[in-house]
This record gives C-alpha cells, sequence and structure tokens, in this order.
C-alpha cells in the first residue's frame, strides 16, 4: 500500500523531522539543567568565560605594552587615550590590568589544581581509609591551619625569594587543610551510602569501588569546591602581593598594580579603583558559578 | 524430600564498642534455616535484625560464634575466602531500593556490575546477555535498560536490586525490610515475585520485617527478636495460634484487623526499651513484661523447645503454654 501524501500530512512530518529527539535524563544532564535554569550561575559562568577570552588575547586587546614606561604621560586621568589611565611611570593601567589577568587566573588555577593534589588527595585517603590514617592526616593539617596564612607565606618568600613557584607553594600550603576537610567530607558523606554497601555485597573490589562508585558521586561536590577555590586563590595572591610577598614588579599582577597606587590613593584614586574592581569581578564571577554548581550538582545541599 | 539444614547458626554474637559500652547488636543467637523454606525474622527497630542479616552476609565481621552453610563455618573464615568461595551464594535485597542502587549508573549497567565483578572470563557480549536475562526474570521491561533509577518508581527500583542479587545464582537471600519502603499495591508484586522466584529456583529466604502482616504472608518458620536475641522461634502457623512469649504476643496483639465490630485484647506494652548497651544479665523484656517475677531480673532465659518446633526464652513459658 502506498503511502498518502496531502498537504497537511507533509506539514505534519516536517514538523515533527524538526522536533528534537527525546534526550535522556542522566544525572549529568539533569545537573546542567538545573544549572541552566540558574540565572546567577550562568552570569558567573559568562564572566568567566569572557575572563578567560580575554587572557588569552590580552596582546590583541591591550593598546600598550604592559611594561613602557612613557613619561610624557605620567598620571594621566582616565580618558579616550588610556582608558583606565597612567601609573607614576606612564604605564597604561588598562594594558597592565588586562595583562594581569593571564596571571591572576593561570597562577589561581595552578595553586588550586596544587591544593587539591595534595591537601585534597589526602583528604580523599583520610576519608577512604578512617581510622589511624584519617587522625594523623587530619591532624597534620590541623597544624597546618594553625599557621596564619601571610606569614607562611612571608617564610616561604623569605627563604626562597620573590616568584610565582613560591607563591603558588604559599597559597597551597595555605589551602590545603580546606581542601583536604572538603574533600574528606565528601568522600564520608559518598562512604556511608547504602549503594557502597551494595555494592560490597554484590562483591565490588576496592579498585572498582573507588573508581566506578565513589568518585563518580563525589566528583561533583569536589567540582564545587575546585571553583570556590579559584577565587580565594585570586584573593589571596591578590592580598600577598599587596604587601610585597607576593610577585614582584614590574609583573602587571592585580595585587600589584594596586600596591603602585596606594601612594597616590588621595590624588589619583583611579590607579587604585580599576584594579580593585577587577579581583572584585572576578571573584564574584567565580563564587556565583561556584554556588550555582552546587545547587546543580546537589539540591539537597542548599 | 528430607529436611536439609542450609544454615546452621550457632550463638552469634556482634557487639560494636561504642564510647558508652559494649552495643550488643546480635547476642547469643542460634537457629538454623531449612533450604528451601523462608524464615521471617521480626521485631521492633534497633533489635538486631538488619544486624543478623549483614552479618550472615559478612558485611559485619562476627564477633564470635559459628554459622555454618552447607556445614562449613562461613563466620570465620578470612573474608577473601569467603569472598571467592561464597559471595555469589550468599545475596542480598536492601530496604531502601532507592539508596541502595549508584545514582550515576543506568539499569543494565547495574545488573551487569555483580556477574561483571564476579566471572572475569565473560565477554561483554555474554554479561549484556546475562543482565538482559535477569531484567526478564524480575519483571523490567527492556526499554527501561538506559533508564536511571531516580526515573524509576520504587517498585522498578526494587526489582533492580532483586535482578542484581539473583544474576551470581545465589542459594540463599537476605532480604533485609525489602518492601518496608513501598506503596502497599507494590509490596504484593514485589512478594509474590519474591514466591514465584522461590519456587523456580529453590531459593532459601531469611525475611527481615517489621510487618507482622507481611511475615505472615510469606514465611514458613518466624523467629522473634528482641534487643538482639531470639526469644521465640517457631512454623508461622504456630506463632499466630499458639505464641507464648508475652514479646511476641503484644507484638502479634498489634497487627491490625479489618473489621470494626471485632472487639479484642489489645497488649500494650508500657515502657522504654532497655538499652542495648552492655545489658545486665536478665531477661531482657523483663523490665516491660506484665509478668515479669524474681527469677526473670535474676537470670537469662535460654531458648527451650516447649512443643516439637516451637522454640523460646521465657521463664514463665509454661505458664502461657495454653
Amino acid at each position: 500500500m502506498s503511502k498518502i501524501h496531502t498537504p497537511a500530512m507533509e506539514k505534519i512530518e516536517k514538523k515533527n523531522a524538526k522536533r528534537k529527539k527525546p534526550v535522556r535524563s542522566t544525572p549529568g544532564r539533569e545537573s546542567w539543567k538545573r544549572f541552566k535554569r540558574n540565572p546567577t550561575a550562568l552570569i558567573g559562568l559568562g564572566v568567566v568565560c569572557f575572563l578567560i577570552l580575554v587572557a588569552i588575547f590580552a596582546p590583541l586587546i591591550a593598546p600598550y605594552d604592559y611594561q613602557t614606561q612613557d613619561y610624557s604621560v605620567m598620571m594621566q586621568k582616565p580618558g579616550a587615550e588610556h582608558w583606565f589611565g597612567t601609573d607614576q611611570f606612564g604605564r597604561d593601567i588598562f594594558s597592565r590590568i588586562i595583562y594581569g589577568t593571564r596571571y591572576s587566573l593561570v597562577i589561581a588555577l595552578f595553586c588550586t589544581i596544587a591544593a587539591f593534589f595534595t591537601g585534597g588527595l589526602l583528604g580523599i585517603i583520610a576519608g577512604y581509609f578512617g581510622g589511624r590514617a584519617d587522625t594523623v592526616i587530619m591532624r597534620i593539617m590541623d597544624i597546618f591551619q594553625s599557621i596564619p596564612m601571610i606569614m607562611m607565606a612571608m617564610c616561604i618568600v623569605a627563604v626562597l625569594g620573590n616568584g610565582i613557584p613560591q607563591l603558588v607553594a604559599a597559597i597551597m600550603f595555605a589551602s590545603m587543610p580546606t581542601m583536604a576537610r572538603n574533600n574528606r567530607a565528601a568522600i564520608l558523606r559518598v562512604r556511608g551510602s547504602d549503594y557502597i554497601e551494595a555494592s560490597a555485597a554484590i562483591g565490588v573490589g576496592q579498585l572498582r569501588m573507588i573508581a566506578k562508585h565513589m568518585i563518580p558521586n563525589a566528583v561533583g561536590v569536589m567540582i564545587i569546591y575546585f571553583v570556590g577555590f579559584l577565587a580565594v586563590s585570586i584573593m589571596m595572591m591578590s592580598s600577598m602581593s599587596y604587601i610585597g610577598v607576593g610577585l614582584s614588579a614590574p609583573t602587571p599582577e592585580w595585587g600589584l598594580i594596586l600596591n603602585d597606587g596606594k601612594a597616590y590613593l588621595t590624588s589619583a584614586p583611579y590607579m587604585m579603583v580599576f584594579p580593585a574592581l577587577m579581583i572584585m569581578i572576578t571573584c564574584f564571577a567565580f563564587n556565583l558559578m561556584g554556588d550555582g554548581l552546587r545547587d546543580a550538582f546537589d539540591p539537597r545541599l542548599k | 524430600m528430607e529436611k536439609q539444614n542450609l544454615l546452621e547458626i550457632r550463638n552469634l554474637k556482634k557487639y560494636f564498642s561504642t564510647p558508652r559500652g559494649e552495643l550488643h547488636a546480635v547476642d547469643n543467637v542460634s537457629f538454623d534455616i531449612e533450604r528451601g523454606k523462608t524464615i521471617g525474622v521480626v521485631g521492633e527497630s534497633g533489635c538486631g535484625k538488619s544486624t543478623l542479616g549483614k552479618t550472615l552476609m559478612r558485611l559485619h565481621d562476627p564477633t564470635s560464634g559459628e554459622v555454618r552453610y552447607k556445614g562449613e563455618d562461613i563466620a570465620s573464615m578470612p573474608l577473601s575466602v569467603f569472598k571467592k568461595k561464597y559471595r555469589a551464594d550468599i545475596q542480598m535485597i536492601f530496604q531502601d531500593p532507592y539508596a541502595s542502587l549508584d545514582p550515576r549508573m543506568n539499569v543494565i549497567q547495574l545488573i551487569e556490575e555483580p556477574v561483571r565483578v564476579n566471572s572475569k572470563d565473560l565477554g561483554k557480549e555474554e554479561i549484556r546477555k546475562k543482565a538482559r536475562e535477569m531484567m526478564e526474570l524480575v519483571g523490567l521491561a527492556k526499554r527501561l535498560e538506559n533508564s536511571y533509577p531516580h526515573e524509576l518508581d520504587g517498585g522498578r527500583r526494587q526489582r533492580i536490586g532483586i535482578a542484581r542479587a539473583l544474576s551470581l545464582n545465589p542459594e540463599f537471600i537476605v532480604c533485609d525490610e525489602p518492601v518496608s519502603a513501598l506503596d502497599v499495591s507494590i509490596q504484593a508484586q514485589i512478594l509474590n515475585l519474591l514466591q514465584d522466584l522461590q519456587r523456580e529456583r529453590g531459593l532459601t529466604y531469611l525475611f527481615i520485617t517489621h510487618d507482622m502482616s507481611v511475615v505472615r504472608h510469606i514465611s514458613d518458620d518466624i523467629a522473634v527478636m528482641y534487643l538482639g536475641q531470639l526469644i521465640e522461634k517457631c512454623p508461622a502457623g504456630e506463632i499466630f495460634k499458639n505464641t507464648i512469649h508475652p514479646y511476641s504476643r503484644a507484638l502479634l496483639s498489634a497487627i491490625p484487623i479489618p473489621n470494626v465490630h471485632e472487639k479484642r485484647e489489645r497488649m500494650v506494652l508500657k515502657g522504654e526499651l532497655t538499652s542495648p548497651i552492655d545489658p545486665k544479665k536478665c531477661c531482657r523484656f523483663a523490665a516491660r513484661c506484665p509478668y515479669a517475677t524474681d527469677q526473670c531480673l535474676e537470670t537469662e532465659p535460654a531458648l527451650r523447645e516447649m512443643r516439637p518446633g516451637h522454640f523460646v526464652a521465657c521463664h514463665g513459658a509454661e505458664k502461657f503454654l495454653s
């Protein structure tokens, strides 16, 4: 029997062809759906993406070189020529801030990764094995936490000198305890759940248990902490550079730009306002994104 | 057919150490489980039913005592030996079918998992085939293969749990309140499924529940537990007619009868559960028992056979033997 073709039927067929195939609901897709519905989280994500693009294309965006000193345009107020003004050496603040994005994002990422693979991993081990390993690791973390972050950073800088690796090390040591505690909690929550016991009952071994059950179920929470730590790292880095134990001039790091401007706070406040704003916006964006991720991955945590 | 004990439990103890002392979760429990039969274990929350089940599964290591499975003591053998030899034989169905399924796995992955981890020599196709057979066996439609537990109702989730347990071809299954988290209408479906499977495959069940009407429906034998101890064990018919232990009677009088005109005596227990932490050497029910005597407060009653197949741990058992 041949198919009957009428204009009306063709219309319906066309419509059906256009209709999207129903999408399977997996836990990951459900999370993304919740994230998409959250406008503040999307704003956070948007700003973060924008900052990443700025960091990548910094040489194309920045109108001047970030370290060229031009004594003919010292201490210029923000204007058409220099959007954010110039500093006491005639360097364009806008260009310095644009290049600073690279330092802030990349160093923050390194710090967080470093903290995750030290503190985070220790926390996972403590949470998984429990007992004595747990006690020993967590008490060591407590000792770390009892040393003020700035003091530790100053010690590291005093011994090893200024520089990016030293800065990363300082922030890593300072964030390790919190990272350890968070990841331990994430693993403990999964370890105590019924499906772990049920999997043990059908004979799932230790390796498969960790790889197939514990990590997939804890990874959502860990991502949340990871993103949150990016914001914390940026704050720490800027404050350390500001007090002079972080990066050294003439690196266009936001905290350093702030430091440069602090002598002229009353006469040229714009020198501090713009880098401070950048730090604020960046941290705010990461925090918004982190909160959105938290709600998306774990609606019960709210 | 000759009576054959699949499982013989002797003086099984499981204590947990807590900051306040030893918690006697399962204390000196002994009984036999006949092959192909269902033994219902009843008792109120916290009486050690689930701990008993998990100890038989070796999810907990027993403090002392023997569990002889086909004559071999599985309680004292190293866990690795137990896993190799008996993990597949003794399986468990869990109380909360949602919490006991990994939310990040779909139905087919969940059902494949036990086969995958226990028979390493099987190929991908064979595992998939086996999992599909199991789905059909427990009545899960093929189209649900790629669904995740959160998309399914409680009954279907519990069918996944049953399929997971059955795919290892076990002989003995610990059912830890498998229907208490389900709607009444679905409870019946799952209970019938369990009974059908028992008939087809000759399974033996240890059926843990606090629901007396469920236990009546499914059990051949009934064991009543109170604060970690076995206080009465008898054939299912007996307990509803000739209960001996005062606690069991109180438990039975709590079953609702669907008839508003029928008057009956309700035995209401007074007092709190005594603490299972470092209990005194006396009848543990004495503090709540309306018939308690001095003897009950001084010595612990032993399990005695009052009628053929009917065991009771009560000093006053003769009095209650009607």
